[in-house]
């Protein structure tokens, strides 16, 4: 059954590429559809059940399948781990993946190359389970690129648009530099621990934990510098601030891909890098601090400009990279658990959102601008509600699946006397209006209201079809429900026998929380929410009016923070200048220069001037014997 | 030990070929048709002999078997050939490319045809021959010998700058290589041999050491190429034929390689280990200088040239570890990047067939008109950026981790190339295959022919094979490996 989770997607991968050579017809569409969405489904039905089975009965599967790379002592297998947290994810993954291929039915109908999309998404689905069902640092390295692989393929599937092509790009290059650090860290691992196998390592973190390593000329604390250049992995993955650039314009990908990649799944790799390192980053608690401080700060900044943003699939994406910066506080903070549980109810609320954005793009024609929306509410009654359940999900309304696991993690923070957890505790708190005021925003400014739209336009607003919108209701009970059924099982009192030794789970001694930090989120979730309603749907002259007041702060927040700008200045152009002068004037002018041409053109010199002395007249020679024998005899009478 | 000169009929195979091919008189079409036939199977002949080679080859030996010796100039010059795991997988790498470059010139070759498969064929024989040498001499006459047909190739069937190309390409390398001749003279006096096998454990005095090696590193630094001496190579790839390149990247660059693990860490380890620090330097500006250079190249061939130097830096970073990581994994990536950068000259090649232009801007959308085409050339473009699970990752990954015990500020440096290969490589794929199709020569662009996609389907074979389950290729390579490094370790205590 392992085994089917993981081989079923690659098999529904290659079926659907070998289907995409064939010229296009409905056919073979249909068959690319039914094969990849029910090999996802069947996958998923097992994940399912393997969860379950693990809530009722704890154990780790570990199967080894065949030998990788090996080398000396280096060794590396392909394999298969099961634990808690692999269970966790693989619940996530195959869950939100089915839902997402089963819509995209709906979504591609009208592509020109469907299996080539059904294909991808299944490559992403089987790179991501790789990642999460690994042994080892490796194939966890192979899942981390191979879902980079897939994100960009899936970013840029639209390929005639170039702006689809460049974020794709740049997508696979800030992840790159991730994994820049999180290649260092295994290769750090290895001289270490002298093996990159989970077991050995995390059992033998605690007896390393004060060696020292030389790394750049300074010696440092081994598990410090470990966990530190993991983490730059898990930031590249996870869109964390500096490295997320790539995050919203990765929305230039079809929105089914957007709702499983960019909210769901992989970008929360970061995060199950983290948790599933707890043993090492649990004794670092310096790097604790930097995870809870980034995580923090994102949580925050992404929250900013989202509250500006004009792009439905923007607005959500900032919003995902804000929501991804809570996981890693309650990280940071210790709470993995939380964590996890965040990272879960956000993997439903997420792609619902994203999924029902698809929705409303669909029933716009393809506009995303939400100034050019507005007053649809009434046409997709079913996208509208189900949007509603994700926001109020994602603002934390009490008993929905976003209350419990953001409260979990603002609780915390509150709670918790390890470094940055009061910077975090006030940013994160703060986030919260925020996050509900750009959640709302949305929601107004897509359903309610006047509309915005052409005469014509408006008229054909539809809703979509069943096989778009059933997987939304899906998710929807996912969002409602799923935080109140497991919380006993991942916060919880269960939550030791649940995780089973797979995370570190703390015990602290319950401190009284008083009772206006617990229902402060809840209240300015609300205030969020008035805001929201009394800026666009009250007195909607208001929104303009403060940007104007407030413009230099308005243009710093629409543009990003400025942050591609600022990387364009420092990396991008002075690679290129950099490459330009290395290739014209070093190789070309000085290395060429004075060593082939330089030496060759010298030859053909000294050849040409001796040419010339040989000139065949005989008085330039008796000359030059004159001279010659005049020196001898010079010479011979200053020697002797 | 089988008796049977295998190795001997590995060098004779090409030989005979062309003598075969010299018997067909005739200048017209169905004579050409019939060279190429003959080439093509004496070509392939000589890879499944190569291969009967390969399956018989003793896994547990460390040691150099198919061994012959026989008596040549003197006592102790002598025609000494046989194999270890390393030499055999380059020896089956080279008779694995042979066939698909007489393929890949069926149509693209328009005059002299006969002289170009022949000149093939004898580089195939001395290719064959530097990698089972085992006497100094012998292999000197390998390493020089090579560079005819080469020389030819470019210069004859080259582009517009073919003649400045081939002699700066000719001229650069035997520059480099009179040194190692001085050298090998110099051993022959010393040590009163030329025997690789005796050489390996003579101990040369630390002062012999420092000169030997800075000779037998002239030959090779400008052959691999080590940067400053790099810039014969993206001429010489820009000017000659996709086959001249396929072997250039393929084979040629390999030689040198070998040759640092065979001669200059075998017999001067003492100087390796001084002059080591150099060869990172160079190579970690090897590896960032050409990715930055990459980046910003217009011409499809310079691209992947520069990007082959950057490969090499790997190589030799790998090597001089001294570690058996490091030094499996430089073989590795040589394997490799024979593979791959040899995949994607073919892919250049068979745009420049159809529009005869490798400028970058010429093209874009192709996608749109050539899937399987679009399809291969993005599996070597994500094999030469070191993607998991294809052949380019593994060699990288081991000498990156290799070095990283050496030292961190290499590996720091190295592992930034690792990024800048994704920027150039993506950079090329998109400006050439995505993108909408507007260019108007480019509309009735053909996708593949049946003879182009045999000739990608082995290579994207290995690609994924070596990538996903290395360990039959590194369990030939690991006994003779460990065997280097244990002689090396031996050497220095």
């Amino acid at each position: 059954m392992a085994y089917s989770i993981v081989i079923l997607p690659l098999i529904g991968f290659l079926i659907s590429s070998i289907l995409s050579f064939f010229k296009k017809n409905s056919s073979i569409d249909l068959a690319s559809q039914i094969i990849t969405s029910s090999f996802i489904v069947i996958s998923a039905i097992f994940s399912f059940y393997i969860f379950v089975d693990n809530m009722v009965n704890p154990k780790i599967l570990s199967l080894e399948i065949f030998t990788w790379i090996y080398s000396g002592s280096f060794e590396a297998s392909w394999s298969i781990y099961l634990d808690t947290v692999t269970r966790v994810m693989l619940v996530v993954i195959t869950f939100v993946s089915a839902l997402v291929h089963i819509y995209s039915i709906g979504y591609m109908s009208h592509d020109e190359s469907i299996p080539r999309f059904m294909g991808y998404l299944s490559l992403f689905t089987f790179a991501m389970i790789m990642l999460v069902t690994a042994d080892n640092f490796l194939q966890l390295f192979f899942g981390w690129e191979g879902v980079g692989l897939a994100s960009y393929l899936l970013i840029g599937f639209w390929y005639r648009k170039p702006s689809a092509n460049s974020a794709a790009i740049k997508a696979f290059i800030v992840n790159r530099v991730g994994d820049f650090g999180l290649a260092l860290a295994i290769f750090a691992i290895f001289i270490i621990f002298g093996s990159i196998d989970y077991e050995i390592v995390f059992n033998a973190a605690e007896k390393y934990k004060d060696v020292t390593i030389y790394f750049v000329g300074y010696e440092l604390n081994a598990i410090n510098l470990i966990c530190y250049l993991l983490f730059i992995g898990a930031m590249g993955k996870s869109a964390q601030l500096f490295l997320h650039t790539w995050l919203p314009d990765a929305m230039e990908g079809p929105t089914p891909v957007s709702a499983l990649i960019h909210a769901a799944t992989m970008v929360t790799a970061g995060v199950f890098l983290v948790v599933r390192c707890s043993p090492l980053f649990d004794i670092s608690p310096s790097a604790m601090g930097f995870v809870t401080f980034i995580g923090a700060s994102t949580a925050f900044f992404a929250a900013t400009i989202g509250l500006v943003q004009n792009d439905i699939k923007r607005v959500i994406a900032y919003s995902t990279c804000s929501q991804l910066g809570y996981m890693f506080v309650a990280a940071g903070l210790g709470a993995y658990g939380a964590a996890m549980f965040h990272l879960f109810t956000h993997a439903f609320f997420k792609a619902l959102l994203f999924l029902g954005a698809g929705s409303v793009i669909h029933a716009v024609h393809e506009e995303q601008d939400i100034r050019k929306m507005g007053g649809i509410g009434t046409f997709i009654p079913i996208t509208h509600l189900m949007m509603l359940v994700g926001t109020i999900s994602i603002m934390g309304f009490p008993f929905t699946s976003g209350f419990y696991s953001k409260d979990a993690i603002i609780e915390t923070a509150y709670l918790s006397h390890s470094s940055f957890s009061t910077y975090a505790y006030l940013l994160i708190t703060a986030g919260v209006v925020m996050t509900s005021f750009y959640s709302w925003r949305l929601i107004f400014l897509v359903f309610n209201g006047k509309t915005r739209m052409d005469e014509e336009k408006y008229s054909k607003v539809h809703e979509s079809s069943g096989v778009m919108t059933v997987p939304l209701m899906i998710l929807a009970l996912g969002a409602l429900l799923f935080g109140f059924l497991f919380k006993n099982y991942f916060i919880g009192d269960y939550s030791e026998s649940f995780w089973d030794h797979s995370i570190i789970v703390h015990h602290e001694e319950h401190h009284h929380i008083p009772f206006y930090i617990y229902y402060l989120p809840i209240v300015l979730g609300f205030l969020g929410l008035f805001i929201a309603w009394y800026m666009y749907i009250k007195n909607t002259k208001l929104a303009s009016d403060i940007a104007k007041m407030n413009k230099p702060l308005y243009e710093f927040l629409l543009n990003k923070w400025y942050f591609d700008e600022l990387y364009n200045f420092l990396l991008v152009r002075p690679a290129i200048w950099t490459g330009k002068i290395l290739w014209k004037f070093l190789d070309e002018y000085i290395i060429d220069g004075f060593g082939p041409n330089g030496i060759a053109s010298l030859a053909i010199n000294l050849s040409n001037r001796a040419k010339k002395i040989q000139s065949g007249y005989i008085y330039h020679y008796a000359f030059a014997i004159l001279i010659g024998l005049s020196l001898l005899i010079t010479f011979f009478i200053f020697k002797f | 030990m089988i008796d049977f000169p295998i190795l001997s009929t590995l060098l004779a195979i090409p030989i005979l070929g062309i003598l075969f091919m010299s018997l067909i008189r005739a200048n017209n079409a169905n004579a050409e048709r019939n060279l190429k036939q003959t080439a093509l199977w004496i070509s392939f002949l000589n890879f499944i002999a190569s291969l009967a080679l390969l399956f018989s080859f003793d896994l547990n030996n460390p040691e150099f078997q198919f061994v012959e010796h026989y008596f040549w100039l003197d006592s102790s010059i002598s025609y000494h050939l046989g194999v270890d795991g390393i030499s055999i997988l380059l020896i089956v790498l080279t008779t694995l490319l042979l066939p698909i470059c007489i393929l890949a010139s069926y149509d693209s070759i328009q005059f002299a045809v006969k002289e170009y498969l022949i000149s093939f064929l004898v580089l195939e024989t001395f290719m064959i021959g530097v990698f089972c040498s085992l006497d100094l001499v012998l292999f000197y006459l390998f390493f020089e010998g090579g560079l005819i047909p080469m020389f030819l190739i470019i210069g004859i069937w080259g582009g517009e700058r073919r003649v400045y190309s081939t002699f700066k390409f000719f001229l650069y390398t035997l520059a480099g290589s009179v040194f190692m001749l001085l050298a090998i003279i110099y051993i022959y006096w010393e040590a009163g041999t030329t025997n690789v096998v005796d050489l390996l454990s003579y101990n040369f005095t630390y002062s012999e050491q420092f000169y030997l090696w800075l000779a037998f590193f002239a030959s090779f630094m400008v052959k691999i190429p080590m940067w400053p001496f790099h810039t014969w190579l993206p001429d010489a790839h820009v000017e000659a034929p996709t086959a001249g390149s396929v072997i250039l990247a393929g084979v040629l660059l390999k030689m040198a390689g070998y040759g640092f693990i065979r001669f200059s860490i075998g017999m001067f380890p003492d100087a390796s280990v001084f002059f080591a620090p150099m060869v990172f330097t160079l190579s970690i500006i090897a590896i960032i200088a050409t990715s930055l250079i990459a980046l910003v190249q217009k011409d499809m061939k310079k691209l992947i040239a520069y990007s082959s130097v950057a490969h090499m830096g790997f190589v030799t970073l790998g090597i001089f570890t001294f570690t058996l990581q490091g030094i499996e994994g430089a073989v590795i990536q040589m394997i490799s990047h024979g593979i791959v950068s040899a995949a994607l000259f073919l892919c250049v090649g068979v745009v420049y067939d159809r529009l005869h232009t490798r400028e970058i801007e010429r093209y874009g959308g192709l996608v749109n008109k050539m899937p399987f085409y679009s399809f291969a050339f993005m599996i070597f473009i994500l094999a030469s950026l070191g993607l998991p699970g294809t052949s380019g990752f593994v060699g990288e990954f081991l000498v990156l981790l290799s070095i990283f015990s050496v030292n961190t500020y290499f590996a720091v440096f190295a592992t930034t190339g690792v990024v800048l290969a994704a920027t150039y490589s993506l950079w090329l794929y998109r400006k050439v295959i995505f993108g909408a199709l507007v260019k108007d020569d480019l509309m009735d662009i053909l996708d593949l022919t049946k003879k182009e996609i045999i000739i990608f389907v082995p290579l994207i074979f290995l690609t994924f094979f070596i990538g996903i389950y290395p360990k039959p290729v590194i369990d030939i390579i690991e006994p003779a490996t460990s065997n280097i490094v244990k002689n090396i370790q031996g050497k220095l205590s």
